[in-house]
């Protein structure tokens, strides 16, 4: 994506976006609800066309709704966009008809896919008597069918269980295996931490970062976390006094659990916590933690991913 | 083009449809049962509707041999259905709506109604007590009311002593009454004698029921012949054929409604989305909607008029292709107001709501639910402009009318030009793009 602008009204939905997947890549566009990652999806599957920029997959622009390279392409949308009145086995063969599949290619492709997912006994069934789970991943099946290059997947694990989000991670790994190129879009950390080679961290339209999860989290080597659960905040006057403190990044208050961003844990949590004495804030819990994607997130963009 | 994906979205919507138990029901087991009892009230199959009379109480203040006469002859008619009661009784029957019309003879009418006949004095009012909702009823009464009140009273006018004795008080009166000159009075006088030497020769003749006011009284001077009137002499007139149309038409009309909100519904849970994604070109995604819409409003109408042919009769008297072409003409009028639903509907609730008004409007003023003609002058002209109404009139033509392909084009060209037209505003508006 080159400079890739987008506004519904007045609002800008994408705002100068750029970034590149590679072949074989798995790439994650992390970023809070709203900030426009699924605009961005739509702009490269050409859904949106978008106001300002180009897109380019394999060396060209998309040429049209028929553009052939539209079956290089696989979308997995937020949504399960799925037939629930259909069997799971009738939904795969209308999506695989629509990329023209020749029945006996179809029937193979239908197989693999409901083995890839776990499903390969439900076929059968009616989607609308299926699972969350399930329904998520016939959902990644459904795009599958006509093996696709690209893979696009929006929030695939949005509302799913433990258990069927970490089949879902497998099934991906699976895929990324064969060579797939997958781009992933998500607001969880762990699922980029897990699964994917780079990030592009979206917030209001915009690219904040654009690096590997090792490089994401070098730039925040220095920096560490302290927890502090209180026993009584009791409207923490103090707060504002306890930013200014030096080694102190940041400080926030979320019920009765302190957070304050350090850059040295070995000499700034001792002021801190004499700091709190003086101030006569009981302590309950302590806890640190070493630097994530999600402390980079607040670095990079001064609040957290789910603050939206 | 891709052929495979094209029967696929017609596959898809097609087994959707029909594996929906409600919306199979709703397009097309509730309008063959509405359209079944439509039919009977509206004359079933035989299309003799069964007269069984207006009802009407009858108040008899006068008691004489006149109003007794009349009552009597009401009684007799088979327009209607008579209950004789007091003033009370009758005037409580109407307020309740049990009987649309009750008519009280004061006292003295039939004596002052004979008088009235040949002078110039006041004459006796008949108080006729009447529903306000039911002008139609009251006309019929008051026309049936006045053939037997003239019977009657001119009976008891020009025969027996009473009406000899009417016409002497008639001819003392003429000298003394004013108003008339002198030439007009003395041909009144031999109008009057000669009519009194007619009934006292035929009295005497025992000729009782002769000549224009013999002892019977007057009669109408005419026999009314009445033709049920179609295209050709072998068809029948089916209260089933226009039932079966404007239903059928109507749940066509409503399922277009649910077939629009689906696309919006597939816009909501990211199928479109799917949908679009696919190498499918946009003609092909709205062309295979509108084939689907089409179909089954096609398939609907067959099951619905074959039930009609099967179970009661509906023949196709007049042009069978007129009548096909009409059926295809509001197939795809459906499919196409569907499109125009998708395209210009934001939300799948607000667009139903707004839509289920708009198409009840339309057959109703179509003449669906009944006959266009009973609605006023005005309102006939207004419903040219809609293309239900053009349907029922093309599909009246097609079965119990008997007409030919000539009557039909009208109605088939009227379905295709809008189809064609709220079609193309589907297209242009058609959003491609979610916000």
């Amino acid at each position: 994506m080159r400079e890739v602008s987008k506004s519904f009204g007045t609002l800008r939905a994408v705002d100068g976006v750029s970034f590149h997947v590679n072949a074989g890549e798995c790439l994650a566009l992390l970023g809070p609800n709203g900030a426009g990652k699924t605009t961005t999806l739509s702009i490269v599957t050409g859904l949106i066309t978008p106001d300002r920029g180009e897109v380019l997959i394999e060396g060209r622009r998309l040429a049209g709704d028929t553009d052939a390279i539209k079956s290089r392409m696989g979308l997995v949308p937020q949504e399960l966009a799925l037939f629930e009145d259909l069997s799971a086995s009738d939904n795969l063969r209308f999506f695989g008809a629509l990329y023209n599949l020749e029945a006996v290619t179809l029937k193979q492709r239908m197989a693999a896919a409901l083995d890839l997912v776990g499903l390969g006994d439900r076929g059968q069934d009616k989607v609308k008597t299926f699972s969350g789970g399930m329904k998520r991943r016939l959902n990644l099946a459904c795009a599958l069918l006509h093996d696709p290059q690209l893979l696009l997947l929006d929030e695939p694990t949005v509302g799913v269980d433990p258990q069927s989000r970490n089949a879902i991670f497998d099934n991906i790994a699976a895929l990324r295996a064969r060579g797939k190129t997958v781009l992933y879009t998500t607001h969880y950390m762990e699922e980029v931490e897990r699964l994917c080679d780079r990030v592009v961290i979206i917030d209001s339209g915009k690219v904040i970062a654009d690096d590997t999860v090792t490089g994401l989290k070098n730039r925040a080597t220095r920096a560490c976390h302290l927890k502090i659960e209180l026993a009584n905040p009791d409207g923490a006057t103090w707060l504002d006094e306890l930013k200014t403190l030096a080694g102190v990044r940041s400080a926030g208050l979320n019920a009765n659990e302190l957070v304050v961003a350090l850059d040295e844990l070995a000499t700034s949590a001792p002021t801190v916590l004499s700091f709190l004495t003086q101030r006569r804030q009981a302590f309950v819990h302590l806890q640190s933690e070493r630097p994530n994607l999600e402390s980079v997130f607040l670095e990079l963009t001064g609040h957290n991913l789910r603050d939206k | 083009m891709n052929w495979r994906a094209f029967f696929a979205l017609i596959r898809k919507d097609l087994t959707l449809h029909f594996n929906n138990r409600r919306a199979v029901i709703i397009t097309i087991a509730v309008p063959i049962v509405i359209a079944s009892f439509f039919g009977f009230i509206m004359g079933g199959a035989s299309g003799e509707h069964k007269n069984t009379g207006v009802s009407v109480d009858v108040v008899d203040l006068d008691r004489g041999a006149a109003t007794r006469e009349i009552t009597t002859n009401l009684l007799n008619d088979a327009n209607l259905r008579v209950g004789v009661l007091g003033e009370a009784e009758a005037r409580q029957a109407v307020v309740q709506g049990k009987v649309p019309v009750a008519v009280i003879f004061p006292k003295d009418f039939g004596d002052s109604a004979a008088r009235a006949f040949f002078r110039p004095i006041e004459k006796p009012e008949i108080i006729v007590l009447q529903d306000p909702s039911r002008d139609v009823e009251a006309s019929m009464v008051k026309g049936i009311l006045m053939q037997h009140v003239m019977q009657a009273i001119s009976k008891r006018a020009f025969s027996g002593d009473d009406g000899r004795k009417l016409m002497h008080e008639s001819l003392d009166s003429l000298d003394g009454g004013a108003g008339l000159s002198d030439s007009d009075k003395q041909m009144l006088r031999e109008l009057l004698t000669s009519a009194e030497r007619w009934m006292t020769r035929a009295e005497a003749s025992g000729a009782t029921n002769s000549g224009p006011f013999g002892g019977g009284g007057m009669r109408l001077p005419y026999e009314v012949r009445s033709e049920k009137l179609t295209a050709k002499q072998e068809t029948r007139y089916n209260g089933y054929a226009h039932s079966f149309a404007g239903m059928t038409m109507q749940f066509v009309l409503m399922a277009a409604i649910e077939f629009g909100v689906g696309i919006l519904y597939e816009r909501q849970r990211g199928l479109w989305r799917r949908l679009r994604a696919a190498p499918l070109s946009r003609g092909m995604l709205l062309g295979s909607r509108a084939t689907s819409g089409a179909l089954i409003s096609l398939i609907t109408l067959a099951i619905c008029w074959g039930f009609a042919v099967i179970v009661f009769k509906v023949r196709i008297d007049g042009s069978w292709l007129g009548f096909i072409g009409c059926n295809v003409g509001i197939a795809v009028l459906a499919a196409s107001i569907g499109l125009l639903l998708a395209a210009i509907g934001r939300t799948p609730e607000a667009t139903r709501g707004i839509a289920i008004f708009a198409i009840l409007m339309l057959v109703m003023l179509g003449g669906a639910w009944m006959p266009s003609f009973i609605f006023p002058q005005w309102l006939q002209k207004v419903t040219l402009v809609m293309p239900t109404r053009w349907a029922m009139d093309g599909l009246d033509g097609a079965t119990w009318r008997g007409l030919g392909l000539g009557s039909a084009l009208g109605a088939i060209a009227v379905l295709f030009g809008f189809a064609i037209l709220l079609g193309a505003i589907a297209v242009a508006r058609f959003r491609w793009e979610e916000d």
